[in-house]
């Protein structure tokens, strides 16, 4: 079935910042040839990619770029991103390219310095769209305070991408002293939650399927690491994670079985928008599952849980943190629950996407 | 949404719990038909907080679970031909048929796709004239309404590339199956409260009669259910056996009256093989001949698609409430949420499922 992606578009990209290509214009959607490697390769970089990254190591236009570290340990990632569709309320892939492995560096208590991103282009893709994509890129980055300093594009036939797939990997330094992990978590620790869970998730959602919410929910797509910052100088901390796919379940049963630990939780201090929590309900969904973009999960020493949860409900993405549940002794590899009417379950992994159930 | 918060209220049900702990004095063995109540019962913990005394068996009311594999397969073999689009709401795409299920049919290249409406379906036959698209129309009286009306739209649209694989069942029949089944141990029934919605609950005062067990129409959220089982419980205690209707702001004795209209212009009774359970006289519905047209197993010829079920499954036996499902010699080994057997160890409703997640949590139980 042909794709229209502009009708993918939901809202229209932003072009803020961004100078006209002019040569593009001879070829207002990707052909095969942007990644040939030939000239019109070139004219896409010169003319899309470098105005919009900017960036000395990025400008060498190299084999490779050469970046400077500071001396002692680094955190490096990869994640590759394919959300359908390209742009969803309070985001896009642009976004979440950057912010999503901003947000995996951070984790390991990392300040995230460099970005690679890859490009893989499908054939008929207009270069709007993936202007506008581009561009959301290249403000994710500056908010984060990342430079893109290398990069790559291919085109695939049309009908073999869902017109823009972006991997990007990333560098950090991890300042000395910090010592994080998921395996690190204690019996006795406080389990700290940023705010409120499933956001990104049925954002996408509402505008995937064709649902029509009479709300807009908006993605939480943003980068964490400033707020990793003030809790790291708060108190002891032992872990922290971001629930992006799978949710804060997944996320804690992960550290459940690194640690060998049980996790007991509050039901009722689990921060949902009412919104969210109504859609949650309307395809029989439960927002513990549901994907976050720019939420983390720390694991904190008891004696520091007050510090750290006032550090990060001072910080603007931290505003709705809550103290969620504990790390126990009890129930190893288990995460449990205690309901809002007093009742426990387990809450296990999922074993893949949530399902809409029918009734 | 305000008005759910209101049944959801901790300082309710602990009253309301307070007050079924008081009154019971005997053991009981109630059933929630519906695999919504189970779902909720579960996530809330409430058969953690009931007195030991009364006893939940979760019913055969989870459309996931007691679709037959044979069903499954003949969806698989539709769902894999060339120009075909398979829709189906999203939970049936993890059911294992014989040899996989709808997500390894997609992998193979199958165009499976998830829909919230039979509805969106008769929208795909509109888009795309050239390919055949058919839903996999199952559930109970629930979602039959909108399924009859797809049929009846794609009829008036004159659409000939739209079809429906149906499996529907039927609450009653099974509430008569289950109190006539050998070693029968329910005592009472919280009824669903949505497909007495749509059905009313007219059919039930002669079911509470001739089998002497309180039916009670009960809704889904934590107080619904708690005052559903309290009702029941003072029924039992009283010796008494009638139909109460403990979910009024969204059912009466009626129920639905023009989507039972349509329902009967549609649909037509017909036995039906539940999964695990075995054939239940005229316990579904199928299509009317005047709707042969649009039936999937006739149009793709599945219908001598026939499967056996795993011999070491003892699903019929656990959706009876026969059996707990830890009790069956292939839980937790043979048959897990990873690797089923049968359908109540895939779906998140599905008492095998529910049971294997609690059961490895023994050990924090002993703690409190």
């Amino acid at each position: 079935m042909a794709k229209n992606f502009e009708g993918l578009a939901l809202e229209s990209p932003n072009f803020e910042g961004w100078s006209c290509p002019l040569p593009l214009r001879d070829y207002p959607y990707i052909v095969i040839g942007h990644g040939g490697g030939g000239k019109l390769s070139s004219e896409l970089v010169e003319h899309l990619f470098l105005p919009a990254f900017r960036n000395a190591a990025l400008e060498n236009l190299s084999d490779s770029s050469v970046i400077e570290v500071p001396a002692g340990r680094l955190a490096f990632s990869t994640d590759s991103f394919v959300v359908q569709p390209l742009f969803f309320p309070g985001g896009s892939i642009g976004d979440l390219a950057v912010n999503g492995t901003v947000n995996d560096l951070a984790m390991s208590g990392a300040k995230p310095l460099y970005l690679s991103a890859g490009f893989i282009l499908e054939e008929g893709l207009s270069l709007s769209t993936l202007a506008g994509i581009v561009d959301r890129m290249a403000s994710a980055a500056r908010r984060a305070g990342v430079a893109i300093v290398t990069g790559d594009t291919k085109v695939v036939e049309k009908g073999h991408g869902d017109g823009v797939y972006i991997n990007t990997a990333g560098i950090g330094v991890i300042p000395a002293g910090i010592d994080i992990g998921p395996s690190k978590a204690q019996p006795g620790d406080a389990v700290i939650l940023s705010g409120t869970v499933g956001d990104h998730g049925m954002a996408v959602m509402s505008v995937r399927e064709g649902l029509q919410f009479e709300t807009v929910i908006e993605s939480d797509c943003a980068p964490l690491h400033g707020l990793v910052a003030e809790i790291l100088a708060a108190g002891e901390v032992h872990a922290l994670r971001d629930p992006t796919r799978g949710g804060v379940a997944s996320t804690l049963n992960e550290i459940a079985a690194a640690s060998a630990v049980g996790v007991l939780l509050e039901d009722s201090r689990i921060p949902v928008l009412p919104d969210v929590q109504s859609a949650c309900d309307l395809l029989g969904m439960d927002p513990i599952y549901v994907a976050n973009e720019g939420k983390l999960i720390a694991i904190v020493a008891a004696s520091s849980a007050g510090a750290v949860l006032a550090a990060m409900r001072r910080h603007p993405l931290g505003q709705r943190a809550e103290r969620i549940g504990e790390v126990t002794a009890n129930h190893p590899g288990l995460v449990v629950t205690r309901t809002a009417i007093g009742g426990t379950r387990v809450i296990p992994m999922q074993l893949g996407e949530p399902l809409p159930r029918i009734c | 949404m305000k008005y759910l918060d209101e049944f959801r209220d901790s300082e309710l049900a602990r009253s309301l719990l307070a007050e079924i702990r008081e009154m019971t004095t005997r053991p009981w063995a109630l059933m929630e038909v519906c695999g919504g109540q189970t779902h909720s019962i579960i996530r809330n913990g409430l058969d953690q907080l009931l007195p030991e005394k009364i006893e939940l068996i979760h019913g055969p009311g989870c459309p996931v679970c007691v679709t037959p594999l044979a069903l499954i397969d003949q969806a698989l073999a539709i769902a894999s031909r060339e120009n075909v689009i398979f829709c189906s709401f999203g939970d049936m795409l993890r059911v294992p048929g014989s040899e996989k299920d709808l997500f390894r049919v997609k992998s193979e290249g199958g165009d499976v796709r998830v829909v919230y409406s039979p509805l969106d379906a008769v929208q795909l036959a509109r888009q795309n004239p050239g390919r055949e698209v058919v839903f996999f129309g199952i559930g109970f009286e629930t979602t039959a309404p909108a399924n009859a009306m797809a049929v009846k739209l794609a009829k008036q649209l004159g659409l000939k590339n739209f079809s429906m694989l149906v499996s529907h069942v039927l609450v009653p029949p099974a509430i008569a199956a289950i109190m006539t089944s050998p070693g029968n141990r329910v005592q009472a029934f919280l009824a669903a409260g949505h497909v007495c919605s749509v059905m009313g609950y007219w059919q039930y005062p002669p079911v509470a009669e001739r089998y002497r067990v309180p039916i009670v129409i009960t809704g889904f959220e934590p107080l619904d259910l708690l005052d559903g089982i309290r009702r029941t419980v003072a029924q039992l205690e009283a010796g008494k056996h009638f139909v109460e209707n403990a979910y009024e702001r969204a059912v009466t004795e009626v129920g639905n009256v023009a989507a039972q209209r349509v329902l009967a212009e549609v649909f037509e009774e017909t036995d039906r093989a539940w999964r695990g359970i075995g054939v239940i006289p005229l316990s579904g519905w199928r299509l009317r001949p005047e709707y042969r047209a649009f039936d999937a197993a006739h149009r793709f010829d599945v219908s001598g698609i026939r499967t056996e079920e795993s011999r070491d499954c003892h699903a019929g036996e656990v959706l009876q409430g026969r059996m707990k499902p830890n009790e069956c010699p292939s839980f937790g080994t043979k048959c897990t949420p990873r690797k089923p057997l049968g359908a109540t160890m895939v779906s998140s409703e599905g008492a095998c499922a529910a049971y294997y997640n609690y059961g490895r949590f023994v050990a924090l139980a002993a703690t409190r």
